[in-house]
C-alpha cells in the first residue's frame, strides 16, 4: 500500500513519461518472474497431456495441438512397464507419509511441551541438538544409517531394509526438528493461566491437555504435519538407499527415477506420473506457505 | 501482604512463582515430566540421526565394506588416517571438491541475487500483482525434486528438447549453430549450468518471499529520510534495507550453503550414471562410494562424508552463534 501511495506522489517531480516507463518496467518484469516460475511446471503438464507423435516431433510447439489422457492411462493402468503397479507405490507413499506425520506429530508436541512449558537442566542442550541435527546432511550420514539398519536387521530379524519400516523411521526423525520448533512457539503462545484456571477448577492434566491445549495448537500441529507429509512424501536418497531393487516397495518419487532409467524417453508417462507426484505437494503448499517462511526464517525478521 | 500470602492455600502457589518452601504433593510428580515428554524425540533422534555422526568419524579411520556386514566377519581393520591421505593426495577428489565450492558458491550467489531482487520488486508492484506473482512462484517452490529434475532433463533433451529445439531456430548470428542436438549431460560446464538453474529456480522463490517479508517490516520513513537525504535506489539499498535486514540475509545465506552444499537428488537424475567421475559433487561422491562402487568402499564414503560435514559446521557455528545470540535456545 505505501508503495502505490508514493509512486502516485511521484508524478510532481519526475515527468511522467518516466513514471510510466518505469512502472512498465516493473510490471514487465513481474511478467519475466511468472513466467521463469510457472513455465517449467507448465511444460510438465503439458508433456504429460501431449499425444505421443507430438512428444517424439522434432517441432515442439508451445501449446498442445491435442488433448489425451493416454499417459495417465498407461501409468496409472501399470501399462508402462510390466509388473509395476502405480497404485502400489501410491499406497507405499501415503504409507510412509501418514505414519511418518502420525509418529511426528505425537513425538514432536510431546518434546514442544516440554520445551515451551518446563525449565529444565537438559533443555538448552536440547534445543541446540535440535539445531545441530537440522544442519547435518542426510547424504553426509546415510552410510553410518545403512550399516546400523542392516545390523540391526541381521541381530533381531526385522526386516529394516527393503521394506517401508527403515524410511518410515528415518522420515520421522528427520522431521522432527523442525516440527518440535514449530509447535513450540504455538505451545508457548497458549496463556498459561488458562490452563492454571482449568486446574483449579479441577481438571486432570489429560483434561488440560485435550480441551485446553489442543485447540489452541491445533493450526500448528496442521501445519507441522503438512511440512513432515511434504518432506517424507518428495524424499528420494534415503528411498534409494534404502529400498534398492525391492522395487514392490518403492515410493513415488524413486518410481519416477525407475521410469526414467528404464525407458529414457517414455516422456509423456514421465511427465504425467510427475504430474501426479507434484499435485499433493502444491495443494498443501498453498496452505502452509507463510508458516513455512516463518519457520525456516525462525525470528530472523525481528531485527 | 503478609496476610494475603499466609491465607493463601499452599497448594495454589505452585513452584514457578519462586516460594521458598513448594508444596511436596504437587512439585514430586512434576520433576520427571519433561524428560518423559522429550523422551520419544530423544531416543529417535540420537538414535536414528545423532548417533551416526559419530559413526561416520569412526568408519572414516576403518576398512570397511559388505564383507564385514555378514555374520562371522571379521572386525574392520583400524587404517587411521589413510583414507584422508588417499583423498588428499587424489587429483580426482581435489577437482570435486573444487566443482563442489564454485557450484555452490554460483547456487548461492544466484539464488540470492535474484531472490532479494524479485523480493524488491513484489514489493513495489500493486497487491493483486505481487500476490499473481508469488502464487506463480509457489509452483516453483513446491515442485517435488525429482519431477523438477525430471523436467529440466526433458527441456534439455538433446534432439527434442524444448530449449535445443528453441536454440536452434534462432538466428546462428547470435547463438551459434548445432544446439538441436547438443548434449547438456556429458561435460561438466553445461551439466552445472543446467543443474544450477534447477536449484536456482526451485530456491529463489523461498529468498524472495522471506526478503518480501522482510522489507515489510522496515519503517517507510528511513526511506522517506534517505530520499530526502538524495540517496537513489541503490544507494538506499545498501544504506537502509541492507543494514535492517542483515540478520535475514546472514540466516538465508547459511541456508542455502547448507542446502546447496549437499544437492544430489538434480544431480543423481541429470548426469544419470556414476560413470563420469567429472561431473560428481560431494554428495555424489559419498553415494557412489558407498553404493555404487563394486565392493562399497563405506570407509571412504565417509572419509568424504566427515570432509562435506565440517564444510557445513564451519558455516553453521557462525549460524548457531546468532541463533544463541537471538534467544532461539532460551
Amino acid at each position: 500500500m505505501t508503495a502505490t501511495a508514493s509512486t502516485h506522489r511521484r508524478p510532481r517531480r519526475r515527468r511522467p513519461p518516466m513514471v510510466l516507463a518505469r512502472r512498465a518496467g516493473l510490471y514487465l518484469a513481474g511478467v519475466a518472474v511468472l513466467l521463469f516460475s510457472v513455465f517449467p511446471v507448465y511444460w510438465m503438464v503439458a508433456t504429460a497431456f501431449r499425444s505421443q507423435g507430438e512428444i517424439f516431433s522434432a517441432e515442439q510447439t508451445l501449446f498442445p495441438r491435442t488433448l489425451t489422457l493416454e499417459h495417465f492411462d498407461r501409468v496409472v493402468n501399470g501399462r508402462l512397464l510390466p509388473g509395476v503397479d502405480f497404485w502400489q507405490f501410491l499406497t507405499n507413499s501415503l504409507i510412509v507419509a501418514l505414519g511418518s506425520v502420525l509418529l511426528g506429530a505425537l513425538f514432536s508436541l510431546l518434546a514442544a511441551v516440554a520445551v515451551a512449558r518446563f525449565r529444565f537442566r537438559l533443555r538448552t542442550a536440547f534445543i541446540v541438538l535440535l539445531m545441530i541435527i537440522q544442519m547435518v546432511p542426510m547424504e553426509a550420514i546415510i552410510i553410518s544409517i545403512f550399516i546400523n539398519f542392516r545390523k540391526l536387521q541381521d541381530a533381531s530379524g526385522i526386516t529394516m531394509l527393503g521394506n517401508l519400516t527403515g524410511i518410515l523411521i528415518v522420515y520421522t526423525a528427520v522431521s522432527l526438528p523442525i516440527t518440535i520448533m514449530m509447535l513450540r512457539g504455538f505451545v508457548a503462545a497458549v496463556p498459561k493461566e488458562l490452563e492454571e484456571a482449568a486446574a483449579i477448577d479441577g481438571a486432570t492434566n489429560a483434561v488440560v491437555f485435550w480441551r485446553i491445549l489442543m485447540p489452541l495448537v491445533a493450526p500448528g500441529l496442521v501445519a507441522a504435519s503438512i511440512f513432515a507429509f511434504i518432506t517424507a512424501w518428495n524424499e528420494f536418497v534415503v528411498a534409494l538407499t534404502f529400498l534398492g531393487r525391492s522395487t514392490d516397495s518403492f515410493t513415488l518419487p524413486l518410481t519416477l527415477s525407475y521410469y526414467f532409467g528404464r525407458t529414457g524417453t517414455e516422456w509423456g508417462p514421465i511427465m504425467a506420473a510427475s504430474t501426479l507426484l507434484t499435485i499433493p505437494v502444491m495443494v498443501f503448499f498453498l496452505f502452509v506457505q507463510r508458516r513455512m517462511v516463518s519457520g525456516l526464517t525462525m525470528g530472523a525478521v525481528k531485527g | 501482604m503478609a496476610q494475603t500470602i499466609e491465607a493463601a492455600p499452599p497448594g495454589r502457589t505452585g513452584g514457578e512463582s519462586g516460594a521458598e518452601r513448594p508444596p511436596r504433593p504437587r512439585r514430586r510428580p512434576r520433576l520427571p515430566a519433561p524428560y518423559l515428554l522429550i523422551a520419544p524425540a530423544l531416543i529417535i533422534l540420537s538414535g536414528v540421526l545423532l548417533w551416526p555422526i559419530v559413526q561416520m568419524v569412526w568408519y572414516s579411520m576403518h576398512g570397511y565394506s559388505t564383507r564385514h556386514l555378514m555374520p562371522n566377519a571379521p572386525a574392520p581393520e583400524f587404517k587411521g588416517l589413510e583414507h584422508y591421505q588417499t583423498l588428499l593426495s587424489d587429483p580426482a577428489f581435489w577437482r570435486i571438491l573444487a566443482n563442489t565450492v564454485v557450484v555452490c558458491v554460483l547456487m548461492v550467489g544466484i539464488t540470492l541475487v535474484l531472490g532479494t531482487l524479485v523480493g524488491i520488486l513484489l514489493h513495489k508492484l500493486p497487491k493483486w500483482f505481487s500476490t499473481t506473482v508469488a502464487i506463480g512462484m509457489m509452483l516453483a517452490w513446491a515442485t517435488p525434486a525429482i519431477s523438477a529434475s525430471l523436467v529440466f532433463r526433458w527441456l534439455f533433451m538433446p534432439g527434442r528438447g524444448l530449449v535445443n529445439v528453441t536454440l536452434d531456430r534462432m538466428p546462428d548470428w547470435l547463438v551459434g549453430s548445432g544446439w538441436r542436438d547438443f548434449n547438456w549431460f556429458l561435460e561438466p560446464v553445461p551439466l552445472f549450468s543446467v543443474l544450477i538453474l534447477v536449484i536456482v529456480w526451485q530456491a529463489f522463490p523461498f529468498v524472495a518471499v522471506s526478503v518480501l517479508a522482510g522489507l515489510k517490516s522496515i519503517p517507510h520513513e528511513l526511506y522517506e529520510a534517505a530520499k530526502v537525504d538524495g540517496a537513489n535506489g541503490w544507494r538506499s539499498f545498501w544504506s537502509v534495507t541492507f543494514p535492517m535486514l542483515r540478520p535475514l540475509f546472514a540466516l538465508l545465506l547459511i541456508l542455502q550453503i547448507i542446502w546447496d552444499l549437499r544437492v544430489f537428488t538434480q544431480l543423481y537424475i541429470l548426469a544419470n550414471s556414476f560413470q563420469n567421475k567429472s561431473v560428481y559433487l560431494l554428495s555424489y561422491y559419498i553415494y557412489q562410494q558407498g553404493f555404487s562402487a563394486n565392493p562399497p568402499n563405506y570407509g571412504m564414503g565417509s572419509a568424504i562424508a566427515v570432509v562435506m560435514t565440517l564444510m557445513i559446521l564451519a558455516v553453521t557455528a557462525y549460524y548457531l552463534r546468532i541463533m544463541i545470540r537471538q534467544g532461539e535456545t532460551r
